[in-house]
């Protein structure tokens, strides 16, 4: 992996008074974003409207494509022609791109996906929150595939998780989804921007060998293979057909299983490398509430007034929701009375925690259908009935 | 922690007044602040309002319960939120735009002719600037000199001397107000 500092150009260094969805464009411009292909959607145009601004300045392109598929189409062609690339989207939007997600994922290209969500399904609630595109963002697309979804719970947090979306993408050359809300994406909070020397960016890795001999498919020692710019001499073949390592179409079963169960395993077994999150009073709890994005924030409310009445409970606070923290939930499941699952949908990341408990703890779903974050008491009170 | 509704009706600058004390007391304050704003066709023309917490700690619940101050520079708007001021909470009008119908007991109100003050230093548009002035002198949530350095970026260059006015002199007004009322 090759790392370096991020380019002073895309870097607006200073406090800022910032919404989310500003702070998702600024993200990408300091990760070193310069390719913004996207179909403006409320409540995430002012993505949209801040990389029109800011991109052009900064060397970038900016182009509004004429749906949300060519968006996706256009962020496979740039990231192929050398740069990084973004979009920005929610729900109904979001629902056009799947075709072309498992195509970017299929060409292992690395790219950048953010979704405000807003009430669903259809076009639903379009000013108004939710987190309904959970399951969306993992299973959207057809065919197996493996994906990473981060889940920020502020303005800063959009800054700094497109930072790292960008970074996995170019590691694990896959789409990364930065799964965040409408709350977040038109909250005003302050978001601090470091210098550009203190952003780490992660190169991507670029093939050096001889121009007849590059194999687009074909695994270094870390599982994942280079990239090369268009246009450079190098002659190669890409597809979204079942290929080998020259990216020729080899339909056979022998050639799908390597190709998707590479897909797979490059995420699978790096998990325990990408998945982050954020745990309290896990020693001891009863109870464990766990949450992401928004949620977590509002949750913690609940949490707080649990602890006064003297109920041991932990928080997690879920940073990487895909892939999903399998071993940490089947260890915590064996040690706590319950875990309580608050999220603006009806169930989604619930499901996931009920499997890995293994019916070795009570797991409580506290659904909201979107529109509104949750009354903290609805959570307090699966809290207290979860530990009875 | 304090929770803050500003309202009034579409193009006041209801959500530059909470933009302003957002960006003022998180940067400049040394405080925490989250704003928040109305979506949807309610925004338009209509009563206006956005949400500002401050709090020495980080905000966690996103959106306001019971605003412990409410601003009102309309009668739609005040009639739309002045039941949810919490008890003892703190009540900001505009003196000729606002008549409250009923005064409730339990509250304390002050009021500035922020429009007609305004329109007295050039232009109407700076009206959220001598609410904003007359908020800090009164609410005394922090100073002056740090509210007006959130300006820069959040109102148009050539007219950043225009609103430091337009603030200084609701700033001068609340002071008044407030010393006639410790007479």
């Amino acid at each position: 992996m090759k790392k370096s500092k991020a380019d002073p150009k895309g870097v607006l260094t200073g406090s800022h008074f910032m919404d989310g969805d500003y702070a998702l464009a600024e993200g990408a411009l300091a990760a070193g974003c310069r390719f913004f292909g996207g179909y403006p959607i409320t409540p995430s145009t002012e993505t949209a409207e801040r990389f029109s601004e800011r991109i052009p300045v900064v060397g970038g392109v900016f182009i509004q494509m004429e749906d949300e598929l060519g968006s996706i189409a256009s962020l496979i062609g740039a990231a192929w022609g050398g740069l990084k690339a973004m979009t920005v989207t929610s729900g109904p939007g979001f629902s056009l791109m799947q075709e072309n997600i498992g195509l970017a994922c299929m060409l292992e290209t690395p790219l950048v996906i953010a979704n405000v969500q807003r009430g669903g399904p259809s076009t639903g609630l379009p000013t108004l929150t939710s987190q309904q595109d959970m399951m969306q963002a993992r299973w959207g697309s057809h065919g197996d595939y493996e994906i990473i979804a981060l889940s920020p719970d502020s303005p800063q947090e959009c800054f700094d998780m497109t930072i790292k979306a960008f970074n996995l993408s170019e590691l694990f050359r896959v789409p990364v989804f930065v799964m965040t809300d409408e709350c977040v994406g038109h909250m005003h909070e302050k978001v601090v921007i470091p210098p550009a020397e203190e952003i780490e960016i992660v190169e991507r890795k670029w093939y050096k060998g001889p121009k007849d001999k590059y194999l687009p498919y074909k695994c270094d020692s870390d599982g994942i293979p280079f990239m090369v710019k268009t246009g450079q001499g190098y002659r190669f073949h890409i597809t979204g057909l079942t290929h080998d390592e020259r990216g020729y179409p080899l339909l056979n079963a022998e050639c799908q299983k390597i190709n998707v169960q590479h897909l797979i395993d490059k995420i699978k077994n790096n998990a325990d490398k990408i998945i982050e999150m954020e745990e309290e009073q896990i020693d001891g709890a009863e109870v464990i509430v766990l949450s992401y994005g928004i949620t977590s924030r509002v949750a913690f409310r609940a949490v707080q007034q649990a602890r006064k009445e003297g109920i041991k409970t932990g928080t997690i606070r879920l940073i990487t929701v895909w892939p999903f923290p399998e071993k940490k939930i089947e260890e915590l499941a064996k040690k706590v009375k319950a875990i309580v699952v608050p999220e603006i949908n009806a169930g989604q990341v619930f499901l996931e925690v009920d499997r890995c408990s293994r019916n070795k703890c009570k797991v409580v779903s506290v659904p909201h259908l979107g529109g509104w974050v949750h009354n903290p008491d609805d959570i307090f009170k699966a809290i207290k009935e979860a530990v009875k | 922690m304090t929770e803050i509704r500003f309202s009034g009706y579409g193009g006041q600058g209801i959500i530059r007044c909470a933009l302003i004390g957002g960006k003022a007391l998180s940067i400049y304050g040394g405080k925490f602040s989250t704003m928040n704003q109305s979506f949807g066709p309610e925004a338009r023309g209509g009563a206006c309002s956005s949400q500002l917490i401050v709090s020495d700690e980080r905000v966690l619940y996103p959106y306001i319960t019971r605003p412990d101050i409410l601003v009102s520079m309309s009668q739609e708007a005040y009639e739309k939120y002045q039941n949810e001021l919490k008890d003892n909470g703190l009540l900001i009008t505009d003196t000729d735009l606002v008549k409250p119908k009923t005064e409730r007991k339990n509250i304390t109100h002050y009021s500035v002719p922020a429009t007609r003050f305004a329109e007295e230093l050039g232009n109407r548009i700076i009206a959220n600037l001598v609410m904003m002035g007359f908020f800090t002198a009164v609410t005394k949530i922090t100073t002056p000199d740090v509210m007006k350095k959130a300006l820069p970026g959040l109102v148009p260059d050539r007219f950043l001397d225009l609103n430091k006015k337009a603030f200084d002199k609701g700033y001068e007004y609340g002071l008044e107000v407030l010393k006639e009322k410790t007479q």
